[in-house]
């Protein structure tokens, strides 16, 4: 990926606003930012921010990618929406982040133990495996990303939960042998496999 | 009583606000005939409710003394209050006006005395000062109201209220008797000058002027630094009647946002502005004022105005749009947010929160009574498809006095050229 990084700075050398628009999810709307702050002020995690989204906002038009794209600001965003509630300019705010941390990833920036980015890779792998979210595994594997200890300390912290969505059926011991699936998941991968083709070879082509 | 002489020349001038009585008035001193309707019972709209103009700093009731003279010497106007068009037909050079008038119950021999006044008993809300104070059922609508008579509300109608009215007045000026009316009357063209009103700050949800008493709006600000409005001129808080002395605006308050108001409403940053100066003429050396702002937009020759209060050490500039207003348990409101040079998160308690509110049309699209072009913002946009109907004022846009006076005598002179083809002068 880091190869794509450089043939992305090489392209849009001086112009990071104009890279976000091309590549980043909704990244067309940045420059509609009228800094007025409502955002980073509404923003119930603000203060987990190193750089609220107004800031970012700002980082981008000034050229500042390598602060942006390895920040794990855009990280931090939970999804609550209050920002794009209260955008005086209807800026797709949360929808930017997003995209922002997928670019990021995609190029290979994101900071090293990034959590958000963690869990999002353990899901994925997870869920590509069966082609279907196996809930005690996922949890397993949080638990004991950190090594075996920390494992088996997340685990009992976590007991009274773990027993509760069993209780409630929203988890099943016994996925811990094989555990459900789609039909074909070779198939399945296949499709996600060619689809990673298509996009690398967008962001490769515009070249 | 309500007969109107009117012809396919007359000029119809709907609103009685500044911009209203500047194109009746332009138009009337050129000769042509004009009848001017508006809502309220007396004339000079939202101006007369200001406690001082920028960027002079004023008093409104200089410039509407003018016009009020301008208005009881000129015969070719003639002006009915408590009066609304329902129904315009028609086309350019020929339309029929339907106007439903409202009884007043007090007739021409009202000399002001104030004896109704002070027989009876049951008060409302006073809408002059938005309801921040009480009225009496007979009152006169402000010290300035022209025409200079009282009204009786209809709510008191049928009470015993009404009749102690009607014995108070010496000169046989109280008419129970009076009913609503229905009258129409030729035109040749109109002036659509129904001004603005308040956006509703309760829509604001972040800001909680529904939830905190200590968060008023400007409009409100501007009757309370007003010696006859609701406190006698003095700023206090409404909540514990505390000095007013941290006193906190916040800009763009419904204006520029697209949950709210597309449009800037132009005039709130001269607004807040001005209104700095009321909380520095009271309190000196004391004061402390905070204006959080997006960018301020004080054009022309108002940036000499701007520069004056940004060097009054007691007022400091947030750039910060709030994101949010808190109560703390003092009652103060508390502003929260992060501002844009730094970057830096505050939580400020104040005194007071004045949201500087935007302005929008005070008829809604849907309320015109005839075909009109209106833009998405909802002010009059300027079309050969609206006929002979022309705006003016803040009906067209949000506007200050100046600029909104200027539009009016350009609306008087289109009008004019209407009524002059009618007349077969032109051409
Ligand atoms: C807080 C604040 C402070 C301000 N301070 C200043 C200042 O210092 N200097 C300055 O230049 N400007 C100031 N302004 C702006 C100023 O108020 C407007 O420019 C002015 O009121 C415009 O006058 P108008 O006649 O167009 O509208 P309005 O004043 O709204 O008058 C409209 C009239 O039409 C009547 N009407 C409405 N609907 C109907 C209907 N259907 N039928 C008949 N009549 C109707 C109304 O009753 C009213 O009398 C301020 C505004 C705000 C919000």
């Amino acid at each position: 990926m880091s190869d794509m990084n450089t043939a992305m700075v090489e392209r849009y050398r001086n112009n990071f606003l104009k890279e976000v628009e091309s590549h980043v999810e909704e990244g067309e709307w940045v420059k509609m930012c009228m800094q007025c702050g409502v955002c980073s002020g509404s923003c119930p995690l603000g203060n987990a921010w190193a750089h609220p989204p107004q800031e970012l906002f700002m980082m981008i038009r000034a050229g500042k990618r390598e602060e942006v794209l390895t920040s794990d600001s855009m990280w931090m965003c939970t999804s609550c929406y209050n920002c794009i509630v209260r955008c005086p300019r209807e800026l797709p705010i949360t929808h930017i982040m997003h995209g922002l941390a997928h670019y990021a990833k995609r190029l290979g920036l994101v900071p090293k133990k990034q959590p958000t980015n963690e869990f999002a890779e353990i899901f994925w792998n997870n869920m590509m495996k069966k082609g279907r979210v196996n809930e005690l595994k996922l949890g397993l594997s949080m638990y004991f990303k950190d090594g075996f200890s920390q494992g088996i300390k997340n685990a009992l912290a976590n007991q009274k939960l773990g027993q509760s969505m069993m209780k409630a059926k929203r988890m099943n011991p016994m996925e811990i042998i094989g555990g459900h699936g789609i039909k074909n998941p070779s198939e399945l991968q296949k499709i996600i496999q060619k689809a990673q083709e298509i996009e690398d070879k967008k962001l490769q082509g515009a070249n | 009583m309500s007969e109107v002489v009117a012809s396919n020349e007359t000029i119809l001038v709907v609103g009685g606000g500044i911009s209203g009585m500047t194109a009746a008035l332009e138009a009337a001193e050129t000769g042509k005939k004009v009848v001017l309707v508006e809502k309220r019972p007396f004339l000079g709209g939202r101006v007369t409710q200001l406690h001082k103009y920028f960027p002079k700093l004023c008093h409104p009731t200089c410039g509407l003394e003018i016009n009020q003279r301008r208005a009881k010497m000129n015969p070719n106007l003639t002006i009915l209050t408590m009066a609304e068009v329902t129904d315009l037909s028609g086309e350019a050079g020929n339309y029929t006006a339907k106007v439903k008038l409202s009884p007043r119950y007090v007739n021409d021999n009202c000399t002001a005395c104030g004896e109704c006044g002070k027989a009876v008993e049951a008060e409302f809300d006073n809408e002059f000062d938005y309801g921040m104070s009480k009225r009496k059922g007979a009152y006169l609508p402000h010290l300035m109201a022209h025409p200079m008579q009282y009204v009786i509300d209809p709510a008191i109608i049928g009470t015993d209220d009404a009749q102690k009215a009607k014995d108070a007045c010496k000169y046989d000026a109280v008419d129970l008797e009076q009913t609503e009316q229905e009258i129409d009357f030729p035109c040749g063209a109109v002036i659509w000058a129904t001004g603005w009103r308040p956006y509703d700050a309760a829509k604001i949800q972040p800001y909680g002027y529904d939830r905190f008493d200590n968060v008023i709006t400007s409009v409100e600000f501007e009757r309370m630094a007003d010696a006859k409005g609701p406190t006698g001129g003095k700023l206090i808080r409404p909540s514990d009647g505390k000095e007013a002395k941290n006193v906190a605006f916040i800009q763009c308050a419904g204006s520029r946002d697209r949950n709210h108001l597309y449009h800037c409403s132009r005039i709130c940053c001269m607004a807040s502005l001005k209104q700095t100066t009321y909380v520095a003429d009271a309190w000196g050396d004391d004061a402390d004022v905070t204006i959080y702002y997006i960018d301020i937009r004080a054009i022309d020759r108002f940036e000499d105005f701007y520069n004056k209060v940004k060097a009054n050490e007691n007022v400091k500039f947030v750039k910060s749009k709030v994101a949010n207003i808190v109560q703390d348990k003092d009652g103060n409101p508390v502003c929260r947010g992060v501002d844009t040079e730094g970057y830096n998160r505050y939580e400020n308690p104040h005194d007071l929160v004045v949201l500087a509110i935007g302005m929008e049309p005070s008829v809604s699209a849907d309320e015109f009574p005839v075909k009109i072009e209106i833009n998405r913002e909802g002010f009059i946009e300027q079309s050969s498809d609206n006929g002979g109907v022309f705006a003016a004022g803040s009906a067209s846009d949000a506007l200050d006095v100046n600029r909104a006076v200027q539009h009016a005598t350009g609306a008087a002179l289109r009008a004019i050229q209407v009524v002059n083809r009618v007349a077969g002068t032109e051409g």
